[in-house]
């Protein structure tokens, strides 16, 4: 176990590296930054001055090396348009992500996970048939347009909840499912697929003749088989639903990292943009990694493969 | 993917059996290319049959509502937005855009991903480790937030969308490609087209390519839907397809600005993207079953 983690742990590092190289390099392939930041009518000389500031006129590997290792601090410079460091705004919005994308996630499997069971055990039947066309509708509808489907059925015309902001659970409702369907479609397909491979399989044939109830048979002996495959997308997952944060905070004005970013781009304040995406994206390679070394533990194959 | 002729085979046979072609088109492959067809045939055809001018703003029909509801009238079939714009026009004008931008991310994606998959399956050795290096870089980074970062400096443009669309398909592709081309290149067809002096090349070109041209097609067919979700999502954000070009993300995100007013400019665009991408789905779901019969019914689509 003790190799499985460290292989995991270095295989981490390198992504994670790999991971501020491409932030790098979106970056810097569209061209000069110091161009887009100052107005148009700006003088050569401003714009010296400021690549001189920004470092921009050393070598590339120079401001490679600066960038991994003002990266590695969690330095991405001072926001443009709050004069606060970049990292701390990000930071401080963080736990809202979080909790919308958590939410998000539980609300999906506790949907998806009993459809996927279900669908698995009637398969061909009528409950199979609306599960799977329930999944395959969800996952064939963009999830902002159900954010804005939802505002307008439970907010504008039940008046039921409150379309935007962050407050109460009643502000977390619409949001998460919004931020849920997509996945709980995928999770449903998948959890449906990965029981029908273990169903058919001699240990549950043994179970059953042992004269275990159906329920235990399903619940005990399947579900824990077809558990690897589905908590590993659960894992991938997590990424599209911070990513997709992105979007559901945007709709519903939820004042996370996502919405901050985008609001950043519009106001080309580009360190609260690199910041943001950096620490999306390392929430979720962290996560991935709990994800692989959890499996590891699941499914002793794995870890000695 | 057939065993039982290669086995038997002297000569490398492609596993493509003619009867396969012979057989009936199920209804379940029709059924769902209707809607996708026809999205096809409103993109080429929308500078006819549009009854308006997308862009063409009437400010004394504003906000008109659907034929259907009072205060709707035979002139704005599914009503009008807050500038008098016609829905039903930029409805029509919207597959325009969203269309082309999906299919050529798509072709773009699955060629660059299936050549890299079945070149690093097949050669391994150091090729590979840097392919799979990559795919796992990409897999760790949020595809949406890949987007932001790269179009909030290169700026959104028609190319800039589908090379990062693109970017977004490869690694799907070049996964299954590379997985495809480990398992194949072991088998005897293969072992005897090295024997018999054929180079790399030729051996991807003609013996590995025909057998994997059909899970490139189904998962190609997935990836369109996709990318039109994807790019409707990037213009809902202001990061796609820049306003006044009629677009279904775009026009959502200005719909969405004033919701209470009018349901109908929020709904239409929707509905279009949600009926195409799910005729897309099920195309993609059917053509799956009809060329590999054997495959599991209702393994996740997406890759």
């Amino acid at each position: 176990m003790l190799r499985y983690t460290v292989q995991k742990l270095f295989h981490t590092a390198f992504v994670a590296l790999g991971v501020v190289t491409l932030a790098f390099a979106a970056l810097r392939m569209s061209g000069d930054p110091a161009s887009t930041m100052l107005p148009g009518d700006a003088s050569v000389e401003e714009l010296q001055a400021l690549r001189h500031a920004l470092g921009l006129d050393r070598p590339i590997y120079v401001q490679y090396g600066q960038f991994l290792f003002d990266a590695l601090r969690g330095d991405f410079g001072t926001s443009f348009r709050h004069g606060q460091p970049a990292m701390d705004l990000v930071l401080e919005r963080l736990p809202a992500t979080l909790e919308l994308a958590f939410v998000a996630l539980i609300l999906a499997a506790v949907v998806a996970l009993p459809m996927g069971i279900l669908a698995a055990i009637h398969r061909g039947r009528l409950t199979d048939f609306l599960a799977m066309g329930f999944a395959v509708v969800g996952q064939s509808t963009p999830s902002f347009w159900l954010g804005i489907m939802l505002i307008l059925l439970v907010s504008v015309w039940l008046n039921w909840l409150p379309t935007s902001g962050r407050g109460g659970p009643e502000h977390l409702i619409l949001p998460a499912i919004t931020l849920g369907a997509q996945f709980a479609a995928l999770l449903a397909r998948l959890t449906r697929t990965s029981m029908l491979e273990v169903l058919g399989q001699d240990f549950l044939t043994t179970a059953r003749a042992k004269g275990l109830r159906e329920g235990t048979v399903v619940l005990r002996h399947a579900l824990k088989n077809a558990a690897v495959p589905v908590i590993t997308l659960a894992g991938l997952q997590f990424g599209t639903l911070l990513g997709g944060a992105v979007v559901t905070e945007t709709i519903f004005a939820w004042p996370g990292v996502g919405r901050l970013a985008v609001q950043s781009i519009f106001t080309r304040d580009y360190p609260v943009v690199q910041a943001g995406v950096f620490v999306l994206a390392l929430t979720f390679v962290l996560i991935n990694l709990l994800v692989d070394l959890l499996y590891g533990r699941l499914d002793p194959r794995i870890r000695h493969a | 993917m057939s065993t039982t002729l290669e086995g038997t085979a002297a000569l490398p046979q492609p596993a493509v059996a003619p009867r396969r072609r012979a057989r009936r088109v199920p209804w379940k492959l029709i059924l769902p290319a209707i809607p996708v067809l026809l999205a096809l045939v409103v993109a080429l055809a929308a500078p006819w049959i549009a009854p308006h001018s997308p862009s063409e703003t009437e400010l004394g029909a504003r906000l008109r509502p659907p034929v259907w509801e009072a205060g709707g009238g035979p002139t704005r079939l599914l009503g009008s937005d807050r500038t008098g714009r016609d829905v039903l026009s930029r409805l029509l004008w919207g597959a325009q855009v969203s269309l082309p931008i999906a299919i050529a991310a798509t072709v773009l994606g699955a060629t660059v991903g299936s050549t890299l998959g079945l070149i690093s399956g097949y050669y391994r050795g150091p090729v590979d480790g840097v392919v799979t290096k990559l795919i796992d870089v990409q897999l760790a980074f949020p595809f949406v937030l890949f987007a932001i970062s790269v179009i909030a400096v290169a700026g959104p443009s028609f190319g800039v969308l589908v090379v990062v669309l693109a970017i977004g398909s490869w690694v799907g592709h070049a996964r299954i490609m590379r997985g495809l081309a480990l398992g194949l290149r072991e088998r005897e067809y293969i072992q005897a087209a090295r024997a018999l002096g054929a180079g790399g090349p030729r051996i991807l070109l003609k013996h590995l390519l025909p057998n994997v041209l059909s899970v490139i097609l189904v998962l190609a067919t997935f990836d369109i839907g996709r990318a039109i979700i994807l790019e409707a999502t990037l213009s809902f954000l202001g990061l796609g397809v820049q306003p006044p070009t009629p677009s279904w993300g775009s026009d959502l995100r200005d719909a969405a600005s004033y919701i209470q007013l009018a349901w109908w400019t929020a709904t239409f665009p929707g509905l279009a993207i949600m009926i195409v991408v799910l005729g897309v789905n099920l195309l993609g779901d059917a053509l799956r079953d009809w060329l590999d019969p054997r495959s599991i019914r209702g393994t996740p689509g997406a890759p």
